[in-house]
């Protein structure tokens, strides 16, 4: 008897949802006016006001069209570069523009179309998988959708001031530091990146959250949609794997705006540092992109074969060993750099163990495939089958380069090109096609065509293998990446004309599939439904806001299962039928058992969400031109229209608890550990400790390597006094918080000016701890050595943690004042607290690290 | 018939376990795609039996788990020794030569003297390469000794090379290092070890002096307009180190990196507008040199051999 049989003691919540199980579906009429008070209340504006929307259909929607559009420009980029490689010794573009031509390529594919396409998908089929009425944050979303889209704009448009980042979507230094790169083309690649780690991070928080806390009742996690999974890993790996690229940029503008030396050898840094940091991210980042695109196949191969998936749990188990395992392959791509044999045997052994979840993947969805009665093959079935043959292609390929003395051979030549344009077309651009022209129906009043998408699919198909399985030979040959050109005699002047042709042969593919969405993908009104019968909840009829009720579900296939069940949901007969407080609300359900706890609020449109994209995006931007003036007036205006958008929030609890339907009362706010809020928090939190980890573990790889210049000759140790004082200081800083979370319990029985006084003494603390920062070594000049380097950027990440206390501090004495702020109303101190309590500890190790570590050995 | 590629065609012992290996993962790919390919094909159009007998989590059992993990063992197992065997050899006594990587052109430290872009070994004979970088990152490459190994600021990487038979050998940079990066490459070229001693012998020694009057206008020349100040010819006052050594650059059969036939009429065209050949290149162009004046530099240059 496993232990799920025994029978465990019910909480309140799962008593009070059997109960209501018992009442539902219930088949009484709905009240009259209800569906209009939800419509209403879900509409989405119109006019100029479309901007403003934050539904995720919108919102997902436009974030897989920009990340097309992206999809596009990278790919007419990649034309004019196989223009130029058509003939040796061409004279289309110079060296000067190929390199920019193939950096922005590389850069656009991954960050601008890979990973917010799956991310957008996400934002498009998650709520609807979940059958909830859209993800806890919206405005979040759709936040970082405009951060996304105007950054990302700006930075394709620097192509054609020629100031395009020209080092490769890898920007290895020294290369593409101040001293050979000195114009302003790299920052632009800085610039174009933190966008994305702005809008990844957002959308990670917003799909944890999503997918832990707001699916349907009863959708345990063992019958959560293979997508949602796959989305979850997604998310918990760019928690994991994005901060060290966010450390790694910060890093590099540091070291090219205030030659902080972290990458000059000569100066105690050392360009492997970068190498470390960036493909620790940017292995991982593959499966990023990989997980999503296998979760979306996940989902269609059942409906292709009429059939539920064989192997879910193997299938679940495959995704999160890819998320385990891909985090130790990153040196796979340094097998050439000299690194130690036993870092290659492992990084080798690493590298063949993340094929096997993949052949796990493939033969589950094979093993469904031999499920079909008969396979009909539309548009979705070419591509998911197209995904397999050129997927399968590319992962043996990527397990020859894993083999070590074959990648010594291969490595940086077209043989890599061919692997990893086979990995990645197969492995998402094909599922992400196929998942465009089966869920396009779910959101558009026409679907696609299939006439036009069986001519994509051929053309794409041929294409891809005409372009790219050839440039295997060409590999071989000895022809080496990233050139602009290459020589008659070394013999690959007829297999690069064929690569060319091939690349058109896609790009025409790509023109039908842009002409068929212009023609008849429609946003708005009535959609085409559920055409490819899937049995998900997506397929459920949908309006703006979403289904119209919230079923209980007890299958991975509801609709396949339960057939009535679209025309009960349509009817209001399960959860939540109406806008019960009158405004956008859904139901938030524990992690686990998916047992509805409270009834969340959720924001509706707004333009403050737009503006501090706006504001963002401009900052960013107007620093990056050495702006210095505009970009201070765009940061004001990011900050003063986020904490406008937050003073929105945290309403407290002003409706008594609704009845959501079958009996089940609700409340209709929540703080402390069951709250969204307080969990997106914890995501957070995280982020930033993995930002802070990747920060020691750079402080000790420069240390190993010049463990005698630790500090170097001539430069003093830090002051340890004052680094005491400092810890001291930020630890009473949170021990004072704590005690202000105890005084704003008793407000608002007890005036609010005990807890006022001690937010500000804590804000004071915080302040002294770090100024003691400076007095503990300031004398060590950051701009002289590696060592000096690393140890300021302790102070650097603890000073971004000071700012946004300091700000969110200030911004609470203001809610406070105001009244917005006492004993239960107290969501938003909570969220601080968490991420003081962090900001605390951070700045302790890191003191004990800068000021210790130097001493001890 | 096809000539094989280099990768696929080696000619020393440190590259041709790794084209066995290639073989035998080329043909591994090929008959596990057609598996993929062929259990496609049975769910499209095989008999219910056979589909049945296919399907379920048996066969994710066994094609997933079972066969993934005991081939990629095999393959792991193969790959970790031929590694170690490659790099058994670091502690025998060789030659040892030292590979500078620069933008963009290769500088060669011999016991004794200094050489650039043509790298002579002797066959037979494995030859240690010490490889470091004077700027940016670069990658040494000759596919049919060798596989690659990158050249790092402030590490110190090595390689073995041999080639087994007397021969022209192409290399490349591999790792991109900005706009040279594509024509930068260059030619090993194996001697039998008793021509590589001559040969040795007499890059030992400094520049030969000009023979004739033309070349003697071409030293005067060089002398004058500042190609020393960039370039070291032994045994004359030029004496730089910014570029290539060039007291030997007649005996060379590529110039500018690989990329050029040496002759006098191409050593004169770079001299005029190397950028005209190598985009982004470092040396500045000597337009302003009359068509006599460059032919006396290149008879100059051509006769130092």
């Amino acid at each position: 008897m496993s232990a799920k049989d025994l029978p465990e003691p019910l909480d309140e919540n799962e008593r009070a949802f059997e109960a209501a199980l018992k009442n539902l579906p219930d088949r009484t009429p709905r009240p009259e006016g209800e569906l209009e008070e939800l419509e209403r209340v879900w509409a989405k504006p119109k006019g100029w006001r479309t901007l403003t929307v934050v539904n995720n259909d919108y919102v997902g929607s436009w974030y897989v069209g920009a990340s097309l559009m992206f999809f596009v420009l990278a790919g007419i980029l990649a034309l004019i570069m196989r223009v130029q490689l058509a003939a040796p010794l061409a004279d289309i573009v110079g060296p000067e523009t190929y390199n920019q031509l193939f950096t922005m390529h590389g850069t656009i594919m991954m960050f601008l179309f890979a990973v917010p396409a799956v991310e957008a998908m996400g934002v498009l089929l998650l709520p609807q998988m979940f059958a909830a009425r859209d993800l806890p944050f919206p405005r979040l979303s759709a936040f970082a959708f405009w951060a996304y889209f105007i950054g990302g704009t700006a930075f394709f448009l620097s192509l054609f001031w020629g100031v395009a980042p020209d080092g490769g979507w890898f920007m290895n230094p020294p290369y593409t530091s101040y001293i050979f790169s000195p114009g302003v083309n790299a920052d632009f690649w800085l610039l174009g990146i933190g966008f994305i780690e702005i809008s990844a991070i957002a959308g990670a928080i917003e799909i944890v959250v999503g997918c832990l806390k707001t699916r349907a009742p009863g959708m345990t996690l063992d019958k959560l949609p293979i997508f949602g999974w796959a989305m979850l890993v997604f998310a918990g790996m760019i928690i994991v794997g994005f901060p060290a690229i966010i450390l790694g940029t910060i890093l590099l503008e540091l070291e090219r705006a205030f030659h902080w030396p972290f990458f000059i050898a000569e100066a105690g840094g050392d360009p492997l540092l970068w190498q470390h940091l960036f493909w620790f991210f940017g292995h991982p980042e593959v499966y990023i992109i990989f997980l999503p695109a296998a979760g979306l196949v996940s989902m269609m191969i059942p409906t292709i074969a009429r059939a539920k998936l064989v192997g879910y749990n193997m299938v679940v188990l495959a995704l999160v060993a890819t998320g385990f395992i891909s985090f130790g392959v990153w040196a796979h791509h340094m097998f050439t750099t000299g690194i130690p044999d036993l870092s290659l045997s492992f990084f080798s052994a690493a590298s063949m163990a993340v094929s096997i979840p993949a052949g796990v993947q493939v033969f589950a969805w094979i093993a469904t495939l031999m499920l079909a009665r008969k396979i009909r093959f539309n548009v979705p079935t070419l591509f998911v089958f197209g995904f397999l043959v050129i997927f399968t292609m590319g992962g043996l390929t990527g397990v020859m380069l894993g083999l070590v003395p074959f990648d010594w051979q291969a490595h940086d030549t077209y043989f890599i090109v061919a692997h990893l344009h086979y990995v990645l077309i197969g492995g998402m651009v094909f599922p992400l096609f196929a998942a465009i022209y089966y869920w396009t129906p779910m959101v558009s009043q026409n679907a696609l065509s299939e006439r036009l998408g069986k001519w994509a699919f051929w053309l794409m198909f041929s294409g891809t293998h005409i372009t790219f399985f050839i440039m295997h030979y060409t590999g071989l040959q000895g022809m080496p990446r990233r050139v602009y050109t290459y020589l008659p005699a070394q013999d690959v002047s007829s297999v690069n004309l064929i690569s060319t042709v091939g690349a058109f042969t896609i790009a025409a593919g790509v023109a039908v599939f842009v002409f068929d969405m212009l023609r008849n993908f429609r946003l708005g009104g009535e959609n085409a439904g559920n055409v490819y019968d899937g049995g998900t909840l997506e397929w459920l009829p949908q309006g703006d806001y979403c289904a119209r009720s919230i079923p209980v579900v007890d299958s991975t296939q509801p609709l396949w299962d339960r057939p009535e069940l679209a025309s009960e949901v349509k009817a209001g007969q399960w959860f939540l039928p109406g806008a019960l407080t009158g405004r956008r609300e859904t139901i938030v359900t524990s992690p686990i058992k998916a047992i509805p706890q409270y009834l969340v609020i959720i924001p509706g449109p707004s333009i403050w969400h737009v503006l501090a994209a706006i504001g963002t995006a401009g900052f960013f931007l107007s620093l990056t031109v050495k702006l210095v003036w505009v970009a201070a007036a765009f940061g004001i205006l990011g900050i003063g229209a986020v904490l406008r958008w937050m003073s929105e929030m945290d309403k407290g609890p002003d409706h008594p608890p609704v009845d959501v339907g079958g009996g089940m009362m609700l409340p209709v706010y929540m703080t402390g550990p069951k709250s969204h809020a307080i969990w997106a928090m914890w995501v957070l939190v995280i982020v930033f400790g993995m930002i802070f980890a990747c920060q020691i573990f750079s402080y000790l790889f420069l240390w190993s390597g010049q463990p005698d210049a630790w500090p170097p000759a001539g430069t003093g140790a830090a002051a340890t006094f004052p680094a005491v004082l400092s810890i001291a200081a930020y630890a009473g800083s949170f021990l004072l918080m704590i005690a202000a979370g105890r005084a704003l319990s008793r407000v608002p029985e007890q005036a609010p000016g005990r807890f006022l006084m001690l937010l500000l003494t804590a804000i004071a603390a915080l302040l002294a701890g770090f100024g003691g920062e400076f007095a503990a070594y300031g004398h060590i000049d950051p701009t002289a050595s590696g060592f000096g380097a690393t140890s300021w950027t302790f102070t650097v990440l603890n000073g971004l943690q000071v700012a946004t206390l300091f700000l969110w501090g200030a911004f609470l004495v203001w809610r406070t004042r105001r009244g917005m702020t006492d004993g239960v109303r107290r969501l938003s101190f909570d969220c601080i607290l968490v991420l003081w309590g962090f900001a605390a500890a951070q700045a302790s190790i890191s003191l004990t690290i800068s000021a210790f570590f130097p001493l001890l050995i | 018939m096809l000539e094989l590629p280099p990768i696929l065609d080696p000619a020393g012992p440190q590259a041709a376990p790794v084209t066995a290996l290639s073989w035998i993962l080329f043909v591994g790919g090929a008959v596990i795609t057609l598996l993929i390919v062929g259990l496609m094909i049975v769910a499209v159009v095989g008999t219910d039996r056979l589909k049945a007998a296919l399907a379920g989590e048996r066969m994710i059992l066994i094609g997933g788990l079972g066969f993934t993990i005991v081939s990629l063992l095999v393959l792991l197992i193969a790959g970790l020794g031929m590694t170690a065997s490659l790099a058994s050899r670091s502690g025998e006594e060789m030659l040892t030569v030292r590979v500078t990587g620069l933008r963009w052109w290769w500088r060669l430290e011999y016991p004794g003297f200094e050489a650039a872009n043509e790298l002579v070994i002797p066959a037979g004979q494995p030859v240690r390469i010490e490889l470091r970088s004077a700027d940016v990152l670069h990658s040494f490459w000759v596919p049919q000794l060798a596989g690659k190994r990158d050249m790092i600021p402030g590490k110190d990487n090595s390689l073995i090379i041999e080639a087994d038979r007397p021969g022209v050998y192409a290399g490349y940079c591999t790792e991109f290092c900005g706009a040279g990066h594509a024509l930068m490459q260059f030619r090993t070229i194996a001697l039998p070890p008793d021509e590589y001693a001559l040969w040795a012998a007499a890059q030992a020694r400094p520049a030969a002096l000009p023979a004739d009057d033309l070349s003697q206008r071409g030293q005067r020349l060089f002398d004058r307009i500042g190609c020393g100040s960039c370039h070291n010819v032994a045994g004359t006052r030029a004496a730089g180190r910014t570029g290539p050594d060039l007291t030997h650059i007649g005996s060379r059969t590529m110039l500018g990196a690989g990329i050029l036939p040496n002759n006098r009429g191409t050593l004169a065209g770079w001299t005029a507008d190397p950028a005209a050949s190598k985009p982004g290149v470092l040396m500045p162009g000597y337009t302003y040199l009359s068509a006599g004046e460059l032919q006396a530099l290149a008879a100059y240059m051509d006769g130092l051999e």
